[in-house]
């Protein structure tokens, strides 16, 4: 009896408030669209059906492409909240992973796709951390906020790739960079086959071996105990002889390579170049999937899917049920509302499990 | 160095102009307990508002219909910040997280709002208020370039500016807006409605928002985009902490930013300094920002409650 | 008329504890009514329904007779209702003025009117003996003329039923007199007042009848002359109190601490510790006695690392700590159990198991190569909550924030002795516990006195320190004025000595 409860406590705490937030998502933008003389039952169905959720291994191929980026995005934001931080920096650091990855990609020639590919890999990964180094520095060293800092470096990064792109590594295009090498892309024949030639690549293999090493690393290391210590109260850490300072930056540092990873995914395994004026929109959608996974892994597995659905199959939407495609950002936006409001539906729920119980 | 101080000033103005009262917008809020990240959402909503209303409902470009949408972008700003107000004041949702929500919403829900109603994305501008020299004001020796070649709504932001700070600090309804957001359980013993106080600052905090939006697209835009305002409401938040929460500190910090961002696009147009790497002049406000945090950051003074839901039952 | 307040049949639940259950509490105008019991006996919630913080589930107020309802504190103090809370309810970076008028400001050309305002404010507190400047801002002030103008902004009100919520708990000895014979003068004046408190002593020469409620139960009303101290204490408690804890000899060893010309620095860069010395044995209770803000915060802080010292040195076991790292301190053997249990003790967020390693959970017998022995770490928890009766609802996996204070002391200072260090810093173990966890607490500090623990005491409650103590040291201004025998002392010359004071022959 007394660990049935336990159990269903834990599922309220974990699944069931996220779930309920994405059915009232549904449900709240449903009726903005019979509002404004819409079909929603038309447009969910083209939404779903367009993700490839009813069979269509093509269009799953689509949906598991814009996921690769989103877990690590998402991860990224999501291990930033858990010890503390609020990193809205991902883009920035996602972009400066991807333009390092793509630097590296092009200039080395003649590597071995063994050594140019991981090589390109890491360099992403260390790119996107130390661009995240300088706001961890600023929040430990200054008490400069990391939000408002994150968001200049996302601007700074989008004018640095701006500026060093046509100089360094101008391709065809003023706005676009060369393409990469083959030795450093991350799409192979295989998996573009088994997706009926969508760009499905090895990019989820490091997305969701990232899930598992940030599970790992939160919950079973003395070091994530450290992270996740300072990030709930900097000063009993400090009283326990933890480097607060220096567990911010590393928070932020590997946060920032986690960004970074995306970076390497979508540049390397998506698009293969860089494209100059703008920031990657996948790093802000990092947060909507960190919030909506309740910053766990395992959550963000299932919102990352969540969103690359929503994202996937929303131009089928646009076309079929004539429905903007704009329009699954609200639906984003509302889940992600009702999910902030977590503390007072779980009080709601708890009250809900009590008429039960009792009865 | 003087006429290049009398060419950059008045462009200058014109970008802190809307980015000043934004900026005011998150002092009350703050002010009141809320921290509001939203800004950058509501402040494109109210400019969507103010353009949809110029173009589709006036289709009139006149003065008064300026004046219609400005107030129309300020209200409709008020109103979409009551989401926000709702989730975190009565929800006591994480206002950081409600408040990047309102981010996300606000730019889809005016994009298909604007494909629906208007049939584009885009919503075109004819015509907006013109530069004037203020009378009286524009003839003061020195200072007077503030209030040359100014529009109308620099002066009503500086008035509006004016009159929160005499509100906040000379009348009882400051007094107890401030302290909802130092000390909200002192408040609530004096006979406060907390949660009442903390809606109006939201509220007040939308609307200045929205009518920031609505100033930027009755001057400056030419178009409603999501391209003229982005990132402008996270550079208020900028501007809100480097000018420590006080009305008038947030008039330098505006004032600063107009400065750096109105010299770094005038510095293309200078053949001296075409000379330079460009990328100087486009990271230049952003890394001024990052220092004058870096130099300011240390001893912030933010309401004390700020962040925090109130809970009556807590001590 | 007989009563001025009747709350009758008051219930009130919060999420599955009774804090008050069917109380009947009726106060005589004119009275200093005294309302007992322990901490979290239901004391302050029944008082905050009176001045409409919380809605009663059920249950009727009286006043004068007349029913009637209370629904926020604005409408108490119409109704001429004024409560001074135990955390007193200022804005820190408000005046005086602000403070007192808040929520009735008066305007004048359509400006707050303080000026009229603080001449009012300077009238009530020549009138009732309270020293306040007007002009000045909360967080410059004592908390004793913190409290004086929590005492005015009552009276600004023209509040005629006073409530206090345990007002000597932040007060010297002498700042207790005091306010105690401010509430004599108040009373004199008509006014009524209600003393929430748990501690017997006060009351006597004070209260005229008191009330004694426990686990949210009445358990009698009387006058206060007619019963003894010993009677009193058993209502609050339900149980004979044993009055007398043993402090054994134990033999004694030079000092294996030492602090000489300390000079620490506060947060405004003010001197706070300055140039103090002070040295404690093995087997022995150091006591520093001080009122609040004399730099006992920085002179802990000091020891445990927690801040940077100016100059001077600190000698444990012959070795000079100063520069040592905070968990080098730890790793020889100093213990700290903090003067914050929520900011600096616990983080509120973990669970009790986490809890319990904060500061060893790098040590080989929880961790190995970076990897937590989360089966060690469970066993480990499960033997600290029974060797210390820590009561959790879901045992080692409780998250602290939902746990009692008093239970949320014992995980610190399990966690704390478990290490046995051979020094142990001791801040305010007992502030806000009630009398069963204070006797606890008390009793496994003097059994590390007797396994031979350099033992510091901090406190602001005297009877503490006196119980408690071998030596006492009082601190005041940043310096220790004097050190004294605990057996050769009493509390009148101490707290003479803390308020500046100099020991006469």
């Amino acid at each position: 009896m007394d660990s049935s409860k336990r159990i269903i406590s834990a599922m309220i705490r974990y699944f069931l408030v996220p779930l309920l937030a994405v059915i009232f998502g549904f449900f709240i933008c449903s009726i903005i669209m019979i509002i404004s003389w819409q079909d929603p039952v038309k447009a969910f169905h083209a939404l779903f059906e367009g993700a490839g959720l009813f069979g269509n291994i093509r269009r799953f191929g689509y949906t598991l492409l814009a996921m690769t980026p989103l877990i690590l995005t998402g991860l990224s934001v999501a291990l930033a909240f858990r010890t503390g931080l609020f990193n809205i920096g991902a883009a920035g650091q996602m972009l400066m992973g991807g333009f390092t990855a793509v630097l590296v990609g092009i200039s080395f020639t003649n590597l071995p796709i063994i050594i140019h590919l991981p090589l390109a890999v890491i360099s992403a990964l260390v790119a996107g951390s130390l661009w995240a180094f300088i706001p961890g520095l600023l929040k430990a060293r200054y008490r400069v906020h990391e939000v408002v800092s994150t968001i200049m470096m996302n601007w700074i990064s989008m004018w640095s790739v701006y500026y060093f792109v046509p100089k360094l590594i101008k391709g065809g295009y003023e706005t676009e960079s060369l393409p990469i090498q083959e030795t450093a892309s991350l799409r192979t024949d295989f998996l573009t086959n088994l997706f009926e030639g969508t760009d499905v690549n090895l990019g989820i293999f490091i997305s969701i071996l990232s899930i598992i090493v940030v599970w790992w690393l939160l919950d079973k290391t003395t070091f994530g105990y450290e992270l996740k210590a300072t990030g709930f109260n900097k000063d009993s850490a400090k009283y326990a002889g933890m480097k607060v300072n220096r567990n911010i930056i590393l928070s932020m540092m590997i946060s920032g390579g986690l960004a970074g990873l995306a970076g390497a995914t979508y540049y390397l395994g998506f698009t293969n170049k860089i494209i100059i004026g703008s920031l990657p929109s996948q790093g802000y959608d990092g947060i909507s999937v960190a919030l909506i996974g309740a910053n766990h892994p395992v959550g963000i597995l299932v919102s990352s899917f969540l969103l690359a659905i929503i994202q996937s199959g929303s131009d089928q939407m646009d076309a079929i049920a004539n429905v903007p495609n704009e329009f699954v950002s609200i639906i984003v936006a509302v889940i992600i509302l009702f999910a902030a409001t977590n503390k007072t539906m779980k009080l709601w729920l708890d009250k809900f499990k009590k008429i039960i119980f009792r009865r | 160095m003087l006429e290049a101080l009398n060419n950059i000033v008045p462009l200058a103005i014109c970008f802190t102009t809307p980015l000043l009262i934004i900026a005011l917008g998150g002092l009350v809020s703050e002010r009141s307990g809320v921290v509001n990240i939203g800004l950058e959402g509501i402040l494109g909503f109210g400019a969507f508002t103010s353009a949809y209303v110029l173009n589709v409902v006036l289709n009139d470009f006149s003065f008064i219909s300026l004046c219609i949408a400005l107030v129309s972008g300020a209200i409709a700003g008020g109103f979409f910040s009551l989401i926000h107000a709702f989730a975190s004041i009565t929800m006591k949702a994480n206002q950081v997280i409600s408040g990047t929500a309102l981010n996300i919403l606000s730019p889809a829900l005016a994009i298909y709002l604007s494909r629906i109603f208007a049939g584009s994305a885009n919503i075109g501008i004819k015509q907006g208020f013109l530069k004037t020299n203020v009378p009286l004001l524009s003839k003061i020796p020195f200072l007077g370039v503030l209030f040359r070649d100014a529009y109308i709504t620099s002066l009503l932001v500086l008035i509006i500016v004016i009159i929160t700070w005499f509100i906040l600090y000379r009348r009882p309804l400051g007094l107890r807006l401030r302290s909802c957001g130092e000390n909200p359980h002192a408040a609530d013993s004096a006979g406060i409605n907390v949660n009442r106080m903390r809606y109006l600052g939201v509220f007040v905090s939308g609307t200045f928002a929205g009518l920031g939006g609505a100033i930027i697209i009755t001057t400056y835009a030419g178009e409603f985009s999501i391209n003229i305002y982005n990132g402008l409401g996270f550079l208020a938040l900028a501007a809100l902490i480097f000018g420590k929460w006080k009305p008038f500190g947030v008039l330098v910090a505006a004032l600063f930013f107009g400065i750096t961002k109105t010299s770094a696009e005038i510095s293309t147009m200078n053949n001296l300094l075409k000379e330079m790497p460009q990328i100087i002049f486009t990271t230049f406000p952003y890394v001024a920002t990052l220092i004058a945090l870096v130099v300011f950051s240390k001893n912030s003074v933010s309401p004390k409650a700020a962040g925090e839901p109130f809970e009556a039952g807590k001590r | 008329m007989k009563y001025i307040i009747e709350m009758l049949d008051i219930s009130k639940e919060f999420t599955g504890i009774v804090a008050n259950d069917d109380i009947t509490f009726q106060v005589k105008p004119g009275e200093i009514h005294a309302l007992l019991g322990e901490n979290g006996a239901g004391k302050s919630t029944l008082m905050s329904i009176l001045f409409g913080l919380y809605k009663a589930d059920k249950g009727t107020i009286k006043l004068n007779n007349n029913t009637v309802k209370i629904p926020n504190p604005k409408v108490a103090s119409s109704l001429g209702i004024g409560m001074v809370h135990q955390h007193f309810k200022l804005v820190h970076n408000f005046t005086v003025t602000e403070n007192i008028i808040l929520g009735f400001e008066n305007t004048r050309k359509f400006k707050i009117d303080t000026k009229t305002a603080s001449e009012s404010i300077k009238e009530l507190s020549k009138k009732y003996k309270l020293e306040v400047d007007p002009n000045s801002y909360i967080e410059d002030i004592s908390v004793g003329m913190q409290q004086r103008v929590e005492i005015l902004k009552m009276l600004y009100r023209k509040a005629d039923i006073l409530i206090f919520d345990e007002p000597t708990a932040v007060l010297t000895p002498q700042e207790i007199q005091e306010l105690l014979g401010i509430m004599k003068e108040m009373r004199k004046e008509g006014k009524t007042i209600i003393i929430i408190t748990h501690k017997i002593s006060e009351i006597y020469n004070l209260a005229n009848r008191c009330t004694v409620i426990r686990k949210g139960k009445v358990i009698s009303t009387f006058d206060v002359e007619k019963k003894s101290f010993e009677e009193i204490s058993e209502l609050i408690i339900g149980r004979k109190l044993n009055m007398e804890l043993k402090r054994e000899v134990v033999e004694k060893k030079p000092a294996n601490f030492k602090i000489e010309n300390l000079s620490v620095l506060d947060n405004r860069n003010l001197t706070a510790v300055n140039n103090l010395s002070l040295s404690a044995k093995p087997g022995e209770i150091l006591g520093i006695a001080g009122v609040e803000g004399n730099g006992q915060s920085e002179l802990i802080e000091a020891i445990t690392g927690l801040r940077k010292v100016k100059s001077g040195h600190i000698y444990f076991n012959n070795n000079d700590i100063v520069n040592y790292s905070i968990r080098k301190r730890h790793e020889h053997g100093i213990g700290h159990i903090p003067q914050d249990r929520h900011k600096h003790g616990l983080v509120l967020d973990f669970t009790l198991e986490n809890n319990l390693i904060l500061a060893t959970y790098y040590n080989k017998k929880f961790s190995k190569n970076g990897v937590l022995k989360r089966k060690e770490i469970k066993k480990h928890s499960e033997e600290l909550i029974n060797q210390f009766d820590i009561r959790a609802a879901n045992g080692s996996n409780t998250i602290c924030r939902s746990m009692s204070g008093g239970n949320q002391q014992k995980v610190i200072i399990a966690r704390e002795i478990d290490q046995s260090p051979s020094l142990l810093i001791v801040a305010h173990p007992t502030r806000g516990l009630d009398i069963g966890a204070i006797e606890y607490i008390h009793g496994r500090l003097l059994e590390e006195r007797k396994k031979g623990k350099t033992i510091l005491l901090f406190s602001f409650e005297l009877d503490e320190i006196l119980k408690l103590s071998d030596r006492i040291a009082i601190m005041y201004n940043g310096k220790i004025v004097d050190t004294v025998v605990s057996s050769t002392t009493n509390e009148n010359e101490i707290g003479l000595m803390m308020v500046g004071g100099i020991k006469n022959g």
